[in-house]
């Protein structure tokens, strides 16, 4: 799995459970917050998601990795690589 | 001391007059009261089967409105059934308010919805979800508290429109529909609000548990064609078809109706709510009858008065035998006075029930036609009563005056009467 593969899947993610959003011009290195409508309750969704749709975990105290789409990216990559994906 | 029985009608006389001046309602068969009235009078039910978790194929009433009409996808993702369902019918009533809302004071609004019960669909939900998961509680939505709280309906309500009075529902079983209403008009009478969004919602059908717990008391309705399960007063009556909907209804005092130039749909004339303090289940028609007597009463009405007793009646073997003892010993000499009831058509739309069974009478106030009780094949003589509408509705030289009953487990009862406006 590459990094864009992770930026897709969270964009799916998001596109799910922000589905009013316009997601075909965010920009990976803006934060998700400052071009999205999502609050703390859609981070917990993303949260929520990797750990049923991926088995990803994501501590509390890594949520502020999930910021931006790279930060994702960067983030998130080592955890699927960890799973074998 | 006062005695309180002459206090209740000096209170009664004395307060602000509370009128209704806009509604909004999805049943399972209408979106719009114009619908949902011609449905009533040409004798149309809509009752859908649906694959009930664990439980198979039952018929249910099942709402089609367009959620997305007043919400974002996201909002109906995050709230409730029972949230859209209020979000959608509160915004249908302010339409038909004619309220210029950009001006309205938010802060002076209220918002007042009878429900059955709340929480039971997420908590299911979730049940089902962890399953998946080992049961694994890490896996439980932490939408659920929101989702769950019993002020979820009303709230969703208050944050799709941006009203900032109060807000909070009102748990009065199978009788929650006249208890929003009735809650609504007691607050403005109080002047704690200047309008009132208030009524009753039910997401009832997405829950398995009442489906179950019906079946298993014996009282869940069934018929190989779907309309014709819910079928109050027939002598093969089975039990109760569950339905979804709602009804919410813009309330104002008279004063300020009549100041902004409202329509003016009817006036509250009177109401009451007591309890039976016998049985859980089981219905008792001497607190039902002396309810509607002091609802009556408190109208300032006798019982001729009346010229439509919109029914409880949901269909159950003893439930409706034991409504009939009341409104036979009420409506005595009554030779004007027309019985009928909705759930034949609709089902039973537990927290909406009355809300919406008392919005498909109003247009009798204007058109003179009752819409009947449908699905009898056979009256059960135990339901036998001189005014009932059975199958075909009927055209009166007047009504004036609606009695909408409403009863519930637990004992709880309410008749709520409405007047045409202008009459005496």
């Amino acid at each position: 799995m590459t990094k864009d593969d992770i930026k897709q899947v969270v964009l799916d993610i998001i596109a799910d459970i922000a589905p009013d959003e316009d997601l075909t011009a965010v920009k990976p290195e803006v934060r998700l917050r400052d071009q999205l409508s999502l609050d703390s309750m859609d981070f917990l969704d993303i949260v929520m998601e990797l750990r049923k749709k991926h088995g990803i975990e994501v501590p509390e105290a890594d949520y502020v990795q999930l910021a931006s789409l790279d930060s994702c990216a960067n983030y998130l990559l080592p955890k699927f690589e960890a799973k074998g994906k | 001391m006062a005695d309180g029985r002459l206090m209740e009608g000096r209170q009664m006389s004395s307060k602000p007059r509370i009128v209704i001046t806009g509604l909004g309602l999805t049943a399972p068969n209408g979106n719009s009261l114009a619908e949902f009235r011609a449905n009533l009078l040409a004798g149309k039910a809509r009752i859908a089967v649906i694959d009930v978790r664990h439980m198979g194929k039952h018929p249910a009433g099942v709402c089609d409105f367009d959620a997305t009409k007043w919400q974002k996808r996201k909002e109906i993702r995050n709230g409730t059934r029972v949230g859209s369902i209020s979000i959608f019918c509160a915004r249908e009533a302010l339409g038909d308010s004619g309220l210029d809302w950009d001006k309205v004071d938010k802060s002076r609004v209220g918002v007042y919805l009878g429900i059955t019960e709340h929480g039971n669909v997420e908590t299911e939900n979730e049940i089902h979800n962890i399953s998946q998961f080992g049961n694994d509680t890490k896996y439980w939505t932490h939408h659920h508290n929101p989702r769950t709280v019993a002020n979820n309906p009303a709230g969703e309500v208050t944050m799709n429109m941006g009203i900032t009075g109060p807000h909070y529902t009102i748990g009065a079983a199978c009788a929650a529909g006249n208890a929003g209403l009735i809650q609504a008009a007691q607050m403005l009478q109080l002047g704690e609000v200047d309008i009132a969004f208030a009524g009753g919602v039910s997401e009832s059908i997405h829950t398995f548990g009442i489906f179950a717990g019906f079946k298993n008391q014996g009282a869940l309705g069934a018929h190989e064609d779907p309309t014709k399960a819910s079928r109050p007063f027939d002598k093969n009556r089975n039990g109760i078809v569950i339905s979804e909907g709602g009804a919410i209804y813009v309330l104002e005092r008279l004063d300020d109706a009549l100041a902004r130039g409202a329509r003016i749909i009817a006036e509250i004339a009177g109401w009451c709510i007591n309890s039976d303090a016998t049985d859980a289940v089981l219905p008792n028609p001497e607190r039902q009858t002396e309810c509607v007597r002091m609802a009556l009463r408190r109208a300032g009405m006798k019982p001729q008065d009346i010229q439509i007793v919109s029914t409880h009646a949901t269909a159950t073997a003893l439930g409706d035998i034991q409504e009939c003892t009341a409104l036979r010993t009420v409506f005595t000499d009554c030779p004007d006075t027309k019985i009928n009831n909705t759930k034949s058509f609709i089902g039973h739309c537990m927290g909406a029930a009355g809300a919406l069974e008392l919005a498909g009478n109003l247009p009798s106030f204007e058109d003179n036609w009752v819409h009947p009780t449908i699905n009898i094949e056979e009256l059960d003589p135990e339901c036998a009563m001189p005014g009932l509408v059975i199958n075909q509705p009927v055209k009166v030289a007047k009504v004036d005056a609606i009695l909408n009953n409403s009863f519930g487990m637990l004992g709880i009862n309410s008749a709520l009467i409405v007047k045409k406006y202008g009459v005496a």
